[in-house]
């Protein structure tokens, strides 16, 4: 059975000039203790789909269509004090930046107890007990003595270690985790993707992980969702889309990591810069910088199709060389 | 902390020494003083020698200094105008003052920042909208307007409130106080309304400002991403991290309505200090202007020490010396 599935989700936002949709017909699946890594530009709809699966989407903007289901329920519908008891408890969330994500004058022992007394029916001692626990967990030395001490007192690292213990330690069936890594050092970046690794395997936590960085999705996901203006292009197991790209925007996105040895005098890159949401062209929103369209392309949009595990949407997808 | 306590109150000393020396100057800039002591027919020989017994043939500096000692005793003489020493008309009068500002004060935090909170969390509400242009008339218009404006209301038109005076008094020790009798509270109410108007809205509006600041940083979003209460977020997460630049304007503030209180006493004919320095400077009462002048400038000493030792429990990062010892 699927933890997590997400049907034709569309998130508007009214604006002045008429309504703008952040993503359109989003429909994924995440399945328990599976990672899926959802990668794509900024703006291209990624942490909106995790904040819409979280039910914390800013307002004016709101769920416009579609339909949210963990473990079979339906979540996008549920009053706010339900959807509150979800999260943390059924859904965990990471955000980018460590530094900025823990409350500075409340120590890291009283945030971690209180989130899980908020969720767990256990006395003060007994949270407390879990909070150090999960503390040691996720890779802080001397639990016992750090509980007490405030986030400045941490590096980047171990802050988003506690980040992480905050997400994790109310035992949530799935976590999303938006840009983990991308405020960290690139060495803490390595330890932080093992860490995550190592927790989704002991506990069997699903985790949807957004990231603009290839090499942490290679590295990390099951599935990858390759998302392009506010829509999912393509989706399918780690080794095949990165391996085999069946889009022509994955194929750019894939062409355009440097590679270690080659020393190019340009950085390959895809020509043109991804449509703002209320310029989309009508037809593909890709078509406008795909190396491969036809006249088709700038008209009829192409849904995503394929079999189980595999999807496109591009019009080519079946002449495209797998 | 020691050691900031120590320096703090260093520093404070030399405030207080260059306040002191405005403060002895005073009596200087209101001519020779032994004029106003002697008959207009004294000779040279009868000014010399009272010059000689009050110490004032002396150079400045040794004058200053004992001008300083005598102060540092709460000696500063006798009031020119009654001839009473001048630390008891203070401590007569200081009573009056401390409980009109502290009520003032209190008030201004008890409705400030609920407000404030209230109109954060409900930035579109009509409440809100109406509660903000209230505050903005309570900013602008002078305070002096207001009480007047409340002496018509409260006192002539509805004959509610009195409109002077503190009431009935009760002497517990030497302090006065009108906390204990229903006519002391009743002479209580409109003038800390009026003292306290200013500082209601600034408070007011500094904590909406403060709370919308906080309600959109990140350490928010992660709380309700952690499925935390609105409550918990709101006053325990958010409100901690909003009082902090509320402590600093509210210190300073305090002594603003200490200052304002000279205005408000007038105006309610209030038995306080305010009175009595207005009552010194219309009667040229140099000794008077001068211990007022040191009393009010210890009173800001004082107070914003105690708000930098404020910080340091509201904001751990403060908190230098725990830090280190932490890592």
């Amino acid at each position: 059975m699927t933890l997590l599935t997400v049907e034709n989700l569309t998130v508007a936002f009214p604006g002045r000039s008429g309504t703008v949709n952040a993503i359109e017909d989003v429909s994924l699946s995440v399945s328990p203790g599976e990672i899926l890594g959802m990668v794509g530009e900024s703006g291209a709809g990624k942490s909106m789909t995790g904040a819409a699966i979280i039910g914390l989407i800013e307002p004016p903007g709101r769920i416009a269509a579609g339909e949210i289901r963990l473990e079979g329920q339906r979540i996008d519908t549920l009053r706010p004090d339900e959807m509150r008891r979800i999260r943390g408890r059924r859904i965990g969330a990471i955000f980018q930046d460590p530094l900025t994500s823990l409350n500075p004058v409340l120590t890291v022992g009283e945030q971690l107890i209180e989130t899980i007394q908020t969720h767990l029916k256990l006395s003060k001692d007994e949270a407390r007990a879990r909070a150090i626990d999960w503390l040691r967990r996720v890779g802080i030395p001397a639990p016992e003595a750090r509980i007490d001490t405030y986030p400045h007192q941490y590096s980047g690292g171990m802050r988003q270690r506690v980040v992480i213990a905050l997400a994790l330690c109310a035992e949530p069936r799935l976590v999303i985790a938006d840009e983990p890594t991308t405020a960290l050092d690139v060495s803490v970046q390595a330890q932080i993707i093992a860490l995550l690794r190592k927790l989704a395997r002991e506990t069997g936590v699903a985790v949807i992980l957004v990231t603009h960085d290839m090499g942490v999705i290679a590295e990390t996901a099951d599935r990858v969702a390759v998302m392009y203006a506010g829509r999912i292009v393509e989706v399918g197991p780690v080794a095949e889309v990165l391996t085999a790209p069946r889009h022509p925007y994955t194929r750019g996105l894939m062409a355009s990591i440097p590679r270690i040895g080659a020393r190019p005098d340009v950085l390959p890159q895809i020509e043109g810069a991804m449509p703002r949401p209320h310029a989309r062209p009508a037809g593909c929103a890709f078509a406008p910088r795909c190396p491969v369209r036809i006249e088709i392309c700038g008209q009829t949009r192409p849904d995503l199709t394929g079999h189980a595990t595999r999807s496109v949407a591009c019009h080519l997808s079946e002449e495209v060389p797998a | 902390m020691l050691g900031f306590l120590i320096r703090r109150i260093i520093q404070s000393v030399f405030v207080m020494l260059a306040v002191a020396l405005i403060a002895f100057m005073m009596f200087r800039f209101m001519g020779d003083p032994v004029n106003s002591m002697v008959a207009e027919t004294a000779t040279t020989e009868e000014r010399d020698a009272v010059r000689e017994r009050l110490g004032l043939d002396q150079p400045l500096y040794v004058q200053y200094g004992r001008f300083v000692a005598r102060a540092a005793t709460g000696d500063f003489g006798l009031s020119w105008r009654n001839a009473r020493p001048v630390s008891t008309l203070l401590a007569e009068r200081f009573p009056a003052t401390a409980e009109l500002v502290l009520v003032a004060a209190g008030l201004s935090l008890v409705l400030g920042i609920p407000l404030g909170i209230l109109t954060a969390l409900r930035p579109h509400s009509f409440s809100t909208q109406a509660l903000q242009l209230m505050s903005l008339v309570g900013i602008s218009l002078p305070t002096f307007v207001t009480g007047i404006l409340l002496i018509l209301v409260f006192s002539v038109w509805l004959g509610w409130l009195p409109s002077f005076g503190r009431g009935t008094v009760v002497d517990v020790g030497w302090w006065s106080t009108g906390f204990l009798t229903l006519s002391g509270l009743k002479a209580l109410i409109l003038p800390s309304v009026m003292l306290c108007l200013f500082q209601l809205t600034l408070i007011m509006r500094l904590v909406r400002a403060e709370m919308m600041e906080v309600l959109r940083t990140d350490y928010i979003k992660f709380a309700k991403a952690r499925g935390l209460t609105n409550r918990s977020i709101h006053f325990h997460h958010a409100l901690k991290n909003t009082l902090i630049p509320v402590i600093t304007i509210f210190g300073l503030q305090l002594g603003g309505l200490i200052a304002f209180a000279i205005i408000t006493e007038t105006v309610f004919q209030w038995p306080g200090m305010g009175a009595l320095f207005i009552q010194a400077v219309s009667f040229g009462d140099v000794p008077v202007m001068a211990a007022y002048l040191v009393l009010v400038s210890l009173i800001f000493v004082i107070i914003n020490t105690t708000v930098d030792l404020l910080y340091a429990v509201l904001d751990p990062r403060l908190r230098v010396e725990g830090a280190r010892a932490a890592h």
